[in-house]
């Protein structure tokens, strides 16, 4: 049976300071296969991933991967390809201004003795644009073809490189359904053609659909490797598989003790920065009372961090309008100095891109956001903030060995709590929480909600966005659905399923028909 | 997992002496680039046979490079906040240009003549910071603009020269405070006392803030490390004073100068909020702004100092010439700039400090002068200086690495 395996990965073990990402993970892929990851957010499928197509380079991990029953040691990700490995990651790799067949053929130019040869570079990406279902030509930018083709174009690309086993990370979670069908058909044409495949997804019912076979991770171990094809694996299963324990156990309980209303936002209306026709939050109004959790739940793109973002002192968009009322009275936040002056605050979904400087202390980073509480007459009282960061170090257990270290080698999880100090500490009224989980482990996520319920209990409204569904429904009082930049439904925590949710937020919001309840 | 688990106070866990020296870690390339500044003291002393510390070498060291360390200080601020300015060298052109005529056309006094000098240079500074944070050019952009620009209008404002400058003026960048205390066996006593009470404030500012950080049960650095600390900075005080009070004037006034505004400035980058927010800015710009941070405040009032600065040096620098001069300053940004990153800055911004800046520049002020002493063609001077720039940045990058910083 060896030699069916296209793929072994033996005993894969990552370490990162202060965390296991893989422990002993094995992945067997047969030729020809489709074959899905399935897992939690930081589970370690993107890790594995990493290892396998030498972004992770051999001796930074241990165990042994095997392709086509020889040992390889990538050295980086060139390595990987020429064996036939690529790898799709969720974030496309495209140069927005070059044209799609620039960016085929990418680092891969159609050349003569250095002089790129046009035709036949238009000419083979023709050729596998078709492979591929894409009927743009070959000389159309980036920027102007949707997500989906973009999609389609890294797929292109990776059969330029004659690709073998074709590794797509979460390849569908920014499309639409109509270009998620696609991207499945040709999937299944791919496999026709002899190339193996591993997908990376959350989306169970596709994995249902698609693969031959299904490997869940969970906390870094392999959990267990399902045969898909005789159709006896039910979803249950695997998210039985996926999450471990029953859902009831992985959140902390917590009896809300809901007061006055403290934030309330009426008929606001965003629009994209450049394509400043679009609107990208559209009407929307909601409110928090001091001590409720609430949940805004939306699809990637529907517009739940844009919504945040632009309350937030107008961060993001243009053209804004709208009503924001803080304790009953209306205020103007127009800078995000003056929205955390009136008690508002926005931890980000990209904590190293927004939300942290990364190449310093943690001691400077906790105390980024209310320095001025440190200072008398603008000069910052070094030592008491050591002793504020040292407090959230050991309140929000912040694996660290002191609060001088960097923040850029802190696991993601710690990252995470360096965020939430920062905005605890600046002591806001309201705090919005933007995917305060995304690529943390299971066990530092319980810790952050109860953080989270420990700001609701000192009577703060917080507003959670969130792409897990079962953590909205996990940590929520009360969840607001968006689709589309419009509310679609509100559902309080004793009515919310994930089906439900679900509804309203893939609901056609030009029906315009609101539901609530 | 109970809900309580994160609520109980962790007993903090015993660190071993490497971790304890991973907190001063950031410290470490402070004290490299400090060292290298001593050997290649030494290195100097043995090759010129002892001529480089001579006194009146080392006075002049500090005249001679006066206006490389006073920019330095403006051009750390400006690199730490994710910018740089090439224009500073036209600047101490144009602002020289019109002291010079303030006292020579005008007929001003000098301190009157200064005044000016500082408030043009605030003035230019608003000029470049306008176009920097509020209009969104890239400080690239606009400073090449203000090296054309202030070089252009110093041209046409001074011609070539306006000399003729009075003594009170001249005596900036030349004198020596004057030996009121008188001497002691050879030795300027005032400058012995400056001297003295530099390293009294220096060990009291240590003792205080170890014992503060003690009050507050925070983490110190190793006593041995804090001892020999102290102990080297003292010494180096120690022996400067001593080396410069027996130089013909004593304690050049740049010296004076440049110490206030070390101080100063430090201070302002390292202890105020307004520091702290250039730091932030300069590390992740967009986390700060989505900290509340004003980020375009910060960086108009980045090219204000710089300004004030910039007016400071070619206060001294047309002190030192004498007169005014329409070619002064060339160069001098890339003077600074190079002090700077051998100091340590980096080169994407959020991390530089204004004692490792100085430290460049003294760095580059001695091979000068080492160099000079030895006769070497000025040609090589430049091109050694250059793979010293090089070298030191190299160095960093390399030491990054292997710390494991990806």
């Amino acid at each position: 049976m060896e030699h069916g395996h296209i793929l072994e990965m033996r005993d894969i073990t990552k370490r990162f300071p202060g965390v296991v990402a893989l422990k002993d993970v094995t992945l067997s892929v047969s030729r020809g296969e489709v074959h899905a990851i399935c897992g939690e957010n930081g589970a370690g499928k993107s890790t594995l991933m990493k290892v396998l197509s030498g972004v992770y380079p051999h001796g930074t991990y241990e165990g042994d991967i095997l392709f086509e029953a020889e040992p390889v040691e990538f050295r980086n990700i060139r390595d990987s390809e020429e064996l036939g490995i690529v790898i799709i990651h969720q974030e496309l790799a495209l140069s927005p201004f070059l044209s799609i067949a620039e960016n085929i053929f990418l680092g891969n130019e159609q050349s003569t003795r250095g002089v790129v040869d046009w035709h036949r570079t238009n000419a083979e990406a023709a050729k596998l644009m078709a492979r591929v279902g894409l009927t743009e030509s070959p000389d159309t930018k980036i920027k102007d073809i949707g997500v989906g083709k973009q999609q389609l174009v890294e797929i292109a690309k990776a059969l330029s490189k004659r690709v073998k086993l074709l590794i797509l990370d979460e390849p569908t979670a920014a499309l639409n359904d109509e270009d998620s069908a696609h991207l499945l058909d040709l999937i299944r044409s791919l496999q026709g053609q002899g190339i193996t495949c591993i997908i990376i997804s959350h989306k169970l019912g596709e994995i249902e659909a698609i693969a031959d076979t299904t490997t869940v991770i969970r906390d870094g171990l392999t959990i267990e490797t399902l045969d898909m094809r005789e159709g006896k694996v039910s979803q249950e299963h695997i998210i039985r598989a996926m999450v471990g324990r029953p859902l009831d156990h992985r959140f902390p309980e917590h009896t809300p003790s809901i007061g006055e209303e403290v934030l309330r936002i009426e008929d606001w209306t965003v629009h994209h920065p450049i394509d400043q026709e679009r609107k990208v939050v559209d009407g929307v109004s909601l409110n928090v009372r001091r001590g409720e959790i609430v949940g805004l739940a939306g699809l990637m793109g529907a517009g739940r961090t844009e919504l945040a973002m632009s309350v937030f002192g107008r961060a993001y968009g243009t053209r804004i309008s709208g009503r924001v009322f803080k304790d009953g009275k209306r205020v103007e936040l127009r800078t995000v100095g003056q929205a955390i002056h009136h008690g508002i605050a926005y931890a980000t979904e990209d904590r190293k891109r927004y939300g942290l400087n990364l190449i310093d202390s943690i001691r400077r980073n906790v105390s980024g956001a209310a320095l001025d509480k440190l200072a008398r007459r603008g000069v910052v009282d070094h030592n008491a903030e050591a002793q504020v960061a040292e407090r959230f170090r050991r309140e929000l257990n912040i694996k660290t060995p002191n609060v001088e270290a960097l923040v850029g080698k802190l696991s993601g999880g710690n990252q995470q709590k360096v965020v939430l100090s920062k905005w605890i500490y600046a002591d806001p009224d309201v705090l919005i929480l933007d995917e305060p989980t995304r690529g943390i482990d299971v066990g530092a996520k319980y810790e952050i909600y109860q953080t989270i319920n420990r700001i609701a209990d000192a009577g703060k409204g917080v507003i959670v966005i969130s792409s897990e569904l079962p953590e909205l429904i996990g940590i929520c009082d009360r969840i607001y659905a968006i689709s589309e930049g419009r509310l679609t439904g509100e559902v309080a925590r004793e009515n919310a399923t994930q089906e439900h949710l679900m509804h309203f937020m893939t609901m056609d919001t030009s029906s315009k028909d609101k539901a609530t309840r | 997992m109970t809900t309580d688990t994160t609520l109980q106070p962790t007993e903090p866990p015993r660190e071993s002496l490497s971790q304890r020296m991973g907190a001063v870690g950031g410290n470490m390339r402070q004290y490299g680039i400090f060292g290298a500044l001593i050997a290649i003291v030494i290195l100097f002393q043995v090759l010129t046979g002892g001529k480089l510390l001579q006194s009146n070498n080392v006075a002049a060291l500090f005249q001679q490079n006066a206006y490389v360390m006073i920019l330095a200080i403006g051009m750390v601020m400006v690199i730490v906040a994710g910018h740089i300015d090439l224009s500073v060298g036209s600047v101490v052109a144009f602002i020289g240009g019109i002291v010079a005529l303030a006292m020579r056309d005008l007929e001003l006094g000098w301190p009157v003549a200064v005044l000016i000098g500082l408030a043009v240079g605030v003035l230019v500074g608003m000029w470049q910071g306008f176009w920097v944070a509020y209009v969104g050019i890239p400080a690239f952009i606009v400073t090449l603009a203000g090296m054309l620009l202030f070089r252009g209008l110093a041209i046409v404002l001074v011609g070539e020269t306006v000399a003729g400058l009075p003594q009170g003026f001249i005596r900036i960048a030349n004198g020596s405070l004057p030996s009121v205390l008188g001497y002691f066996d050879r030795a300027d006593v005032i400058t012995l006392l400056i001297g003295a009470l530099a390293i009294v404030a220096m060990l009291v500012s240590q003792l205080r803030s170890r014992a503060s950080l003690r009050k507050h049960e925070l983490q110190t650095e190793p006593l041995g490390l804090f001892i020999a600390k102290v102990t080297i900075i003292g010494a180096s005080i120690a022996a400067l004073a001593t080396v410069l009070s027996l130089s013909a004037g004593g304690t050049p006034i740049v010296l004076i100068i440049i110490g206030v505004l070390v101080v100063t400035y430090s201070f302002v980058m390292g202890r105020t909020v307004y520091g702290r927010h250039i730091y932030a800015i300069g590390g992740n710009r967009l986390a700060a702004g989505l900290s509340g941070v004003n980020t375009r405040r910060v960086d108009f009032w980045i090219f204000v100092h710089m300004g004030i600065l910039a007016s400071i040096a070619a206060i001294v620098t047309t002190s030192r010439a004498g007169a005014g001069v329409a070619a002064a300053g060339t160069m001098f940004e890339l003077d600074a700039i190079a002090a700077c990153f051998i100091g340590g800055a980096a080169v994407t911004g959020g991390i530089g400090r204004i004692s490792g800046a100085i430290v460049g520049a003294l760095i580059m002020g001695v091979l000068n002068m080492g160099l000079s002493i030895m006769a070497v063609d000025s040609a090589w001077q430049q091109a050694i200086k250059g793979l010293v720039l090089l070298a030191a940045v190299a160095f960093d990058l390399i030491n990054k690495r292997r710390a494991g910083g990806r």
